[in-house]
C-alpha cells in the first residue's frame, strides 16, 4: 500500500494546465514575451505615479524636439512628452486590446462550439446570423452603438468585441464540427454525460491550439481597430491618447518628426512581439503530444 | 540463375530528435521471378521501410541507408542516380499500396491516372501516344477483372468500391510489365471476400506474367495461401526466412512461434454463460435510416432496415458483416446513439425509445460501448486518470476522496500498470490505449457492453491479448456483450451465438459452431470460404 501511496504522491496534480506551466517554463522566447507582456502591464497600471510628465502638459514653447535628456523619446508639436503620452496611451491600448478580445473569445468560442456540436438547423441558423452581422457594415454598426448609447470607453470595449468574436465562431465551428464526430466523444455521449460537459470537457480543450493562434493575432488588430475608430472620433478623444492615434499622428508628421511614430510603433511591435511568443509557446504548452522535456 | 532482386545487409536508420532508431538492421532476402515472396511483421518491424527503402521513396531525413546492397538485375538500387531511379521506378518495379480510398488521385478519371505511366514515360522511346495508351488501359482493366471497362475507363475513383480500386491500382502497378510487383498490405482495408478476390488475382496475374512479387503483410494467415517464401521481421531485424511450409510447420523460432498462435482460429473455448430466461436486450423491426444529401438528390441509406434480436443475459453475441453492411448502426441503435425510425428496444423490461435524454443518463450507466480506433476513442488532453475517472465521478460512483483508488482498480483489473495514471494517451501503444479505452466502458459497472471492433486496429499478438482481457472481463464482472466484427476468425473465437448482416438486413443466426459447420445462406458459405486459413497446405488444398 505504501508503494501505491508514493507513486500517486509523486505523481498528482499535472493536470493539462499544471503540465502546460512546467513546458512553458521550459521555453525561453514565450517566457520573454510573458516576461515582457506583464512588465507592459505594470507599466502601465502605474503610469499615473511614475509618469515623469502630465498626459495633457503642454509647453509649445518646445514644439517638436527630438529625444533628449530631459524628454527620453522628444515630444510632440505641443511639447507634451512622449514617454509620458506612450505610457498612458499604452493603457488604452492594452485594456482595449485585451477586454475586447476577451469578449470576442468568449463569444466566439461559446457559440461556435454550440453551433458546431449541435448541427443541423441550429448550426444553420446560428451561422447564417453570423454571415448576417458580417455582411453588416462595421462602421454602420459601430456608429448606431455610439449614437445609442453615447460614447464611452467601456462601449467601445463592447463593440469592438461583438465584431471580433465572428470570426473565433467560424474557426471553432469548424474545428467542432470535425471533433464531433470523433469517438472520444461518442465515448463521453455513450457515458451518458450531458451535452454542456462534452462540450466543455472534450470539445473546447480540443479547440485550442487554432483558438490561441488566433487570439494572439486578435489582440494587436483590435489595438489598430481602436486607432481607426479613435481616428474618427468614435473612440478615445485627445488630449487622451492611445498607441494607435499616436502612430496615426505620428503618420502625419513622419518626414519632420520620425520619432513621434517610431516610438509609438516599437511599443505596439514589443506587445505583438510578446503576444507571438507567449502564444506559439501557449499552443505547444497546451497540446499534450509535444514532449514535456 | 542469380535472383531478381537480392538484398544483403540492408541497414535504414531514422535520426531523429530522440536519437537514432534503428528501423532496418542487417537485413538480407532474395526474390526470383514468378516467385512471391512474404514479409511479415507486426507494425513498426520495418518490413514497409525495407520495400520503400529499395524505390528510394523514404524522407531523407530522416532517414538514411547506412548500408548494405539492393542488386536488381545487376545494378544497385542503393546506389543509383536519380534518373536511373525514375527508370526503375517506372519500368521494372511497381507497387501497390495499402488504402486503394487514398492512394488514387480523386480529381482525375481513372483512365487518366493509368494511362500517364505510359504517354510521360522516363524512357522516350517507349512513350506511346493517347489512343493506344488507352487501349492498354482498357485491356488491363479488363484483365484485373472490372467490368464493362471501357466505360469505366472514365469514371473517377469515388465512383469505385474499395475493391475495385484496389483492382484499378493493380492495373495502374501492371501497365509498363514491371518485373517486380511490391504489395504493401494490398488487401488489409478490404472486406474478407474482397480480400480473397485480390489475392487470387495478384497470384492469377504473377503467373501469367512471371513476375516477381514482394508481399508485405501484418498476417500470416493472409500470406500462407500465396507465398513461396516467407521472412518474419520483428523491430527491424530478419527473425527468421525460409520457404513457407517450412515457416508454418517447422519453425524454431520464438518470435515465429508466437505470431503463429496469435492467429485467432478454432471455437470458443470458454463454458457459454448464456441465462435462457429474461433476455437482457430485446429488439423488436428496428430501422435506421439516414439521409444522404449528394448534390441536389437527397437518398435515404437503410443502415438498419427491420432487425430483431434478443440478447440474453451472460452471452457473448457475435456481430458479423462486410464493411457497409450496417452492423455499427445496429450496435449505436442499440445503446440509442443514433435515432432510429422505427422499432423497440428494450433494455432489461424498459422501452429505452421511449425514454428523454434525461431519463436516459441513468440506463446509460447500465450500457457502455468499446470503440474500433483506439487512437480516436481517447480524449488527447485528458490523462489516463481522468478518462477513467470522469464517468465514476459523473455517476456518482466514487467521490472525490475515494475516485483515486477506483482507478487503480480499474487499471489493475484492465491490466495497466499504476504508474501510467498521469500519462496521456499517446504516450501509449495500440494495445494499451485500447486497455484505456476498456477500462472507462468498464468503470461504470455496466451490464452490456457493445464491442465494436475493438482489435481490428491492433497488431495479431496484441489482438490475442485484447480478446483474452475481453473475455476475462465478461466472466469476472457478469457482462453481456454484442461483439461487432468483420473478422470471422475473431468472432469464432469469442462468441457463443453469430449473426450475420448484410445490407442492413440479417442474413443468418445461429450458435458458432453450428453455423461454421452449417451454413444455411450462400452468403454465410462465401463468406466463410473467404476466411485465409493460416495452413498452407489447406489453403493450397482449397484451391
Amino acid at each position: 500500500m505504501s508503494t501505491n501511496e508514493i507513486t500517486v504522491t509523486a505523481e498528482k496534480g499535472t493536470s493539462l494546465w499544471e503540465d502546460a506551466w512546467i513546458k512553458l517554463r521550459k521555453n525561453r522566447l514565450a517566457l520573454i514575451g510573458l516576461g515582457l507582456l506583464l512588465s507592459l502591464c505594470v507599466i502601465s497600471l502605474l503610469t499615473p505615479w511614475i509618469a515623469p510628465y502630465g498626459y495633457e502638459e503642454q509647453n509649445l514653447l518646445m514644439g517638436a524636439t527630438p529625444p533628449s535628456a530631459e524628454h527620453w523619446l522628444g515630444t510632440d508639436i505641443f511639447g507634451r512628452d512622449m514617454l509620458t503620452r506612450i505610457m498612458w496611451g499604452g493603457r488604452v491600448s492594452l485594456m482595449v486590446g485585451f477586454i475586447a478580445t476577451a469578449v470576442a473569445l468568449a463569444i466566439g468560442v461559446i457559440y461556435g462550439a454550440v453551433a458546431g456540436y449541435i448541427g443541423g438547423r441550429v448550426d444553420m441558423v446560428m451561422m447564417r446570423l453570423v454571415d448576417i452581422l458580417y455582411a453588416l457594415p462595421f462602421m454602420i454598426f459601430i456608429i448606431l452603438l455610439m449614437v445609442v448609447f453615447g460614447r464611452n470607453l467601456l462601449l467601445l470595449f463592447f463593440a469592438i468585441g461583438a465584431v471580433e468574436w465572428l470570426t473565433m465562431a467560424r474557426i471553432v465551428r469548424g474545428q467542432v464540427m470535425s471533433l464531433r464526430k470523433q469517438e472520444f466523444v461518442e465515448a463521453a455521449h455513450s457515458l451518458g454525460l450531458s451535452q454542456w460537459i462534452i462540450i466543455r470537457r472534450h470539445i473546447i480543450p480540443n479547440t485550442l491550439g487554432p483558438v490561441i493562434v488566433y487570439t494572439t493575432l486578435t489582440i494587436p488588430s483590435v489595438m489598430l481597430l481602436e486607432a481607426f475608430l479613435s481616428f474618427l472620433g468614435l473612440g478615445i478623444q485627445p488630449p487622451q491618447s492611445s498607441w494607435g492615434l499616436l502612430i496615426n499622428y505620428g503618420v502625419e508628421t513622419m518626414e519632420e518628426y520620425p520619432w513621434l511614430l517610431i516610438f509609438p510603433g516599437v511599443a505596439l511591435s514589443l506587445t505583438l512581439f510578446a503576444l507571438n511568443f507567449l502564444g506559439d509557446g501557449l499552443r505547444d504548452a497546451l497540446d499534450p503530444r509535444t514532449s514535456k522535456d | 540463375m542469380a535472383a531478381l532482386l537480392d538484398v544483403k545487409n540492408l541497414k535504414v536508420h531514422f535520426h531523429t530528435r530522440n536519437g537514432v532508431i534503428k528501423a532496418v538492421d542487417d537485413v538480407s532476402f532474395s526474390v526470383n521471378a514468378g516467385e512471391t515472396l512474404a514479409i511479415v511483421g507486426e507494425s513498426g518491424s520495418g518490413k514497409s521501410v525495407t520495400c520503400y527503402s529499395l524505390l528510394d521513396l523514404l524522407p531523407k531525413p530522416p532517414a538514411k541507408i547506412e548500408g548494405g546492397t539492393a542488386m536488381f538485375d545487376g545494378e544497385d538500387l542503393l546506389n543509383c542516380s536519380a534518373d536511373r531511379m525514375r527508370h526503375f521506378r517506372g519500368n521494372d518495379i511497381a507497387m501497390i499500396f495499402q488504402d486503394p480510398m487514398t492512394s488514387l488521385n480523386p480529381n482525375l478519371t481513372v483512365g487518366e491516372q493509368l494511362v500517364e505511366p505510359l504517354i510521360y514515360h522516363p524512357d522516350k522511346a517507349r512513350r506511346q501516344d493517347r489512343a493506344a495508351a488507352k487501349l492498354r488501359a482498357i485491356d488491363l482493366l479488363d484483365e484485373v477483372g472490372i467490368l464493362d471497362s471501357e466505360r469505366r475507363f472514365d469514371s473517377y475513383p469515388h465512383e469505385f468500391s474499395g475493391g475495385m480500386r484496389q483492382r484499378v491500382m493493380i492495373a495502374m502497378a501492371l501497365i509498363n510489365e514491371p518485373r517486380l510487383l511490391i504489395c504493401d498490405e494490398p488487401t488489409t482495408a478490404l472486406d474478407v471476400t474482397i480480400q480473397a478476390q485480390i489475392l487470387g488475382l495478384i497470384k492469377e496475374l504473377q503467373q501469367s506474367r512471371d513476375v516477381a512479387v514482394i508481399f508485405i503483410s501484418h498476417d500470416l494467415g493472409v500470406v500462407a495461401g500465396i507465398a513461396d517464401k516467407i521472412l518474419v521481421m520483428c523491430n527491424g531485424v530478419a527473425m527468421e526466412s525460409g520457404k513457407t511450409d517450412n515457416i508454418f510447420y517447422k519453425t524454431k523460432n520464438d518470435y515465429t512461434k508466437r505470431l503463429l498462435n496469435a492467429i485467432p482460429g478454432g471455437p470458443k473455448t470458454m463454458k457459454n454463460r448464456a441465462q435462457a430466461r429474461n433476455p437482457l436486450v430485446e429488439v423488436k423491426n428496428i430501422r435506421t435510416w439516414f439521409k444522404d444529401y449528394s448534390g441536389s438528390k437527397t437518398i435515404i441509406v437503410k443502415a438498419v432496415d427491420d432487425i430483431s434480436l434478443t440478447i440474453k443475459r451472460g452471452e457473448i453475441l457475435g456481430l458479423v458483416g462486410e464493411s457497409g453492411s450496417g452492423k455499427s448502426t445496429l450496435g449505436r441503435s442499440i445503446l440509442q446513439l443514433v435515432p432510429t425510425q422505427e422499432g423497440t428496444v428494450t433494455f432489461d423490461g424498459t422501452d429505452l425509445g421511449s425514454l428523454s435524454p434525461r431519463q436516459l443518463v441513468p440506463w446509460r450507466r447500465r450500457m457502455q460501448m468499446i470503440f474500433q480506433d483506439p487512437y480516436a476513442s481517447l480524449n488527447p488532453r485528458m490523462t489516463v486518470f481522468e478518462t477513467l475517472a470522469e464517468p465514476l465521478l459523473y455517476h456518482g460512483i466514487a467521490d472525490k476522496s475515494a475516485v483515486t483508488e477506483q482507478v487503480q482498480a480499474l487499471m489493475d483489473d484492465v491490466g495497466l500498470a499504476r504508474a501510467h495514471m498521469r500519462k496521456y494517451p499517446h504516450e501509449f501503444s495500440g494495445g494499451q490505449r485500447q486497455r484505456i479505452a476498456i477500462g472507462r466502458a468498464i468503470a461504470t459497472k455496466p451490464e452490456l457492453i457493445i464491442a465494436d471492433e475493438p482489435v481490428s486496429a491492433l497488431d495479431v499478438t496484441i489482438q490475442a491479448q485484447i480478446l483474452d482481457l475481453i473475455l476475462g472481463l465478461v466472466e469476472r464482472h457478469n457482462l453481456t456483450m454484442m461483439f461487432i466484427s468483420h473478422d470471422l476468425s475473431v468472432v469464432r473465437y469469442i462468441s457463443d451465438r453469430v449473426m450475420v448482416m448484410h445490407h442492413g438486413v440479417l442474413v443468418e443466426q445461429g450458435k458458432t459452431e453450428t453455423l461454421w459447420a452449417k451454413p444455411k445462406k450462400a452468403y454465410t458459405k462465401n463468406l466463410l470460404k473467404a476466411i485465409p486459413i493460416a495452413d498452407p497446405r489447406l489453403e493450397r488444398a482449397r484451391n
